[in-house]
């Protein structure tokens, strides 16, 4: 009886490392059936090409992931990333280019523009967090509308005279470095700033009260009342720090792209919310770890790049994720059924 | 009562869940225009009872016999074929639809693959002339007041060609005038033959409207009367009448000075808690009584600062303090373990460790950081000290038994060293062993000096463990019980005073 039960056991146990790990195993997979068909694909330089186009989507996630662990979901995210990079072009231009957004401008530091940026979407999250918390409307409605107001906020900014809404250029270099430049010869700058925004949000999560209070309003938020947690105070603030999240990874888009436009940053919160899920971080609240998310960008990232390499048409390459998405979803719904 | 023809006849019904016999050969046999009164404690078994002959469950033995046929009902729409119609305790109409869309829903009249609304129109206004109801059969639902759409409800049954009508505590949302006028309706139904097993708390009530009284306690029939042949103070004693069956532990407590004062104290709704005054001692468990509906969670949850209160003042040793939300309360060392722990206790998804260490993330960080070393620390304690069983600190909570996952919200709170604790149905859907489990932490607790309310459903338990009963009807306390008072008898008398 006991030894039935031990080896019943054992059988389970391999069966839930396998459903606990399919992102890693089949991310695994994936890494070594490219390899096989490309063995160039094997080289850091292609590792560091997927870390460097990943950068910006990884910081945006970062603070995508704290909202989805809280239990909500932030729509604007794009548009967010988009109003931080035009006001990162527009405000960051070298002062000797030729067509510049705000001709008498003299050229900032590139703090200026950084901090301006921050500080503007910082409101605009604390906005989304007021209306979610204070007056309970659904985060998804509530997402939805601003991505729309901050969205026509930036095509105003962007179609100010003399602009007409051009393409904004000309970036200075010391922000450039910071999108496309390496340390001592080999680092990129932009992967060492994600993997320090990485670092500090998966700090929050683990670490601090904050952290852990955004678990347990996504886990139960009734519970998290009861238990003397300052639940509108909490979700106000994690949206507005996504918020500061998603100008980081505007300003570093304008900053490697040596530009900006209006349209940056256009679906970037489905691509977010794609690799948190993925990455085994809840759409429903309280679960998800600050790792998983990072896997889950990165398994999105080699997808991407992979599939290019192999030379697959990139219309099949959306086939491909959309099926990854269903699946680790579906995966993981099934894991928690289970355990009811 | 002996002979006579029967239009319902229940035989032998029993139904088991796991862990408990819910009806226990449980015979009911109701006559063709009378209104049967179907009485006894929260718990007694009466919902069950009326579920398994509306077919919301399946009874594991006995037989229903309708109209001389015997029949079994797969689902309720099966038992409104047949003529029999329920109308719950809180009705749900669908508020954005008309009053005849939801008088004929799920059999509207069709002409071809259409709704023949000019049918409709005409047949509800026959429904309703019927029972001398006059509203427009084209108001929305939501339009009408609560004894309107009840009688909606009843309209709805009677069109259904209903012999039996359950009312399920029909009154309990009503006014004095709204009352009446369902009496008046139920008079009716009486004289068109209809019969109506009619369940509530309302002495006065069933001494009024109902022809015999049904007794059930415990899962069992006690037996039917005339109600000519009872009185109030029978049918309670009827209600009640039962030997202590659970142990408690011994206790050592001697309540001290008063510690809380609770005055005057006011929900924001008219018809929650009001003007409630009570004290709690050093060292005391008090214990609170009523049935579903007397407001005592809500008292508590508004004492606590989860509900609004518009009245009221809390003085805590003696100086006034002001609670406006729980977190108020948690630093006066109140703490409260809700009624519903997976509503509002457990996080499933974390782990024990988590959900008993979450309240002192304030004591063991350092600047801002969280020491996870002390918090596994009083996780680990709090798990020996009320001997929680789990495989680990990490396992998530979820996947415990109910016993232990309400030991587990006992130590998250005994582990901030509360010294006023609010236990709202402690030992709700838990094993016996674990309830004698948390009787002994609670009678520890008081000993040691901490007060302690305890709210229960289970009569038994409060009579068991508290020194003190308050007991609240409809939102009011009705009255005190010191220990010389205690007795079943005397709490269901002001459990049932209602106004």
């Amino acid at each position: 009886m006991n030894n039935e039960n031990t080896a019943r056991r054992g059988k389970r146990g391999v069966l839930d490392f396998l459903m606990n790990n399919v992102i890693m195993i089949s991310l695994f997979v994936m890494i070594v059936v490219i390899a096989i068909l490309q063995p160039r694909f094997m080289s850091t330089r292609v590792l560091r090409d997927i870390l460097i186009q990943n950068s910006s989507r990884m910081i945006i996630a970062c603070g995508m992931s704290m909202v989805l662990i809280s239990g909500g979901m932030d729509l604007a995210a794009g548009r967010i990333v988009g109003l931080a990079a035009v006001m990162t072009g527009s405000l960051g231009q070298l002062a000797e280019a030729s067509r510049r957004f705000f001709p008498n401008l003299p050229q900032l530091p590139p703090i200026v523009p950084l901090l301006a940026a921050i500080v503007v979407c910082f409101v605009f999250g604390m906005l989304n967090g007021v209306a979610i918390a204070k007056f309970s409307i659904p985060p998804f409605i509530v997402t939805l509308g601003t991505g729309m107001i901050i969205w026509g906020t930036n095509l105003l900014y962007y179609d100010l005279e003399p602009n007409h809404s051009q393409p904004i250029g000309n970036i200075q270099p010391d922000i450039k470095f910071m999108g496309s430049g390496y340390l001592f010869g080999a680092v990129p700058v932009i992967i060492l700033i994600a993997a320090a925004v990485v670092l500090v949000t998966w700090f929050i999560m683990k670490y601090t009260p904050f952290g852990r209070a955004i678990y347990s309003i996504g886990g139960n938020r009734d519970a998290a009342e009861v238990c003397g947690i300052n639940v509108q105070r909490t979700l106000i603030w994690t949206y507005a720090i996504a918020a500061i999240t998603f100008a980081i990874g505007g300003f570093l888009e304008c900053a490697r792209t040596n530009g900006a436009t209006a349209a940056y940053g256009e679906n970037y919160e489905f691509d977010a919310i794609a690799a948190c899920v993925v990455g085994g971080v809840s759409n429903s609240g309280g679960v998800g770890t600050i790792p998983g998310m990072v896997l889950g960008v990165l398994m999105f990232g080699i997808i991407n790049y992979g599939l290019t390499f192999l030379g697959v048409q990139p219309y099949w390459q959306k086939i491909v994720k959309g099926v990854i998405i269903l699946t680790a979803v579906g995966f993981d719904v099934r894991k928690n059924i289970r355990k009811k | 009562m002996e002979q006579g023809n029967y239009v319902l006849e229940m035989h032998g019904i029993t139904k088991e869940f796991p862990g408990v016999r819910a009806l226990d050969d449980v015979t009911l046999k109701v006559e063709p225009g009378k209104v049967h009164a179907l009485m006894g404690e929260n718990g007694a078994g009466k919902s069950t009872l009326m579920k398994c002959l509306f077919g919301i469950y399946q009874p594991d033995a006995g037989r229903i016999i309708l109209k001389g046929r015997e029949v079994r009902f797969q689902s309720s729409m099966e038992a409104l074929k047949s003529g029999i119609s329920m109308i719950h305790q809180e009705l749900q109409p669908e508020p954005y639809l008309t009053v005849m869309e939801n008088l004929w829903m799920g059999r509207l009249p069709k002409k071809g693959l259409m709704v023949d609304y000019r049918a409709m129109y005409r047949n509800t206004v026959e429904e309703l002339k019927r029972l001398k109801l006059d509203f427009d059969p084209k108001a929305l639902v939501k339009t009408l007041s609560v004894s309107k759409i009840q009688s909606l409800e009843i309209a709805k049954a009677v069109s259904n060609n209903a012999n039996v009508i359950i009312m399920d505590e029909p009154t309990s949302s009503l006014t004095e005038k709204e009352v009446e006028y369902l009496f008046g309706i139920i008079e009716d139904l009486r004289r068109q033959g209809i019969a109506i097993i009619y369940i509530s708390h309302k002495m006065n009530e069933i001494m009024r409207i109902a022809d015999c009284v049904s007794i059930m306690r415990d899962g069992k029939m006690i037996g039917t009367w005339d109600t000519r042949e009872l009185t109030i103070d029978t049918i309670i004693s009827r209600m009640v009448g039962r030997e202590l069956k659970e142990y408690y532990p011994q206790k050592h407590n001697v309540p001290g000075e008063v510690r809380l004062r609770v005055e005057d104290f006011t929900s924001i709704h008219p018809k929650s808690f009001r003007h409630v005054d009570f004290e709690l001692r050093r060292g005391e468990i008090l214990g609170v009584a009523g049935l579903v509906g007397a407001q005592r969670t809500e008292l508590f949850e508004g004492i606590y600062g989860i509900r609004a209160h518009t009245a009221g003042k809390l003085t805590l040793d003696g100086q006034q303090i002001e609670i406006r939300r729980p977190i108020d309360a948690i630093r006066r060392r109140i703490v409260l373990l809700t009624e519903d722990r997976k509503r509002s206790g457990i996080f499933p998804a974390l782990g024990v460790g988590e959900n008993i260490y979450l309240r002192q993330y304030d004591r063991v960080s350092r600047l801002g950081k969280i020491n996870y070393r002390k918090c596994n620390q009083i996780a680990a304690e709090g798990v020996k000290r009320f001997s929680i069983k789990s495989p680990s600190l990490g396992t998530p909570v979820r996947s415990l038994s109910g016993g232990n996952q309400q030991k587990v919200l006992l130590a998250r709170w005994l582990m901030t060293e509360p010294e006023i604790l609010i236990l709202d149905e402690p030992t709700r859907g838990i094993d016996v062993g674990a309830k004698y489990e948390i009787y002994t932490i609670i009678a520890q607790l008081a000993a040691e000096g901490k007060s302690i309310v305890m709210i229960s459903s289970e009569l038994n338990e409060l009579l068991g463990m508290a020194d003190r009963i308050m007991v609240m009807c409809d939102g009011r306390k009705t009255g005190e019980l010191s220990r010389e008072q205690f007795g079943e008898e005397a709490v269901m008398q002001l459990a049932t005073q209602f106004e």
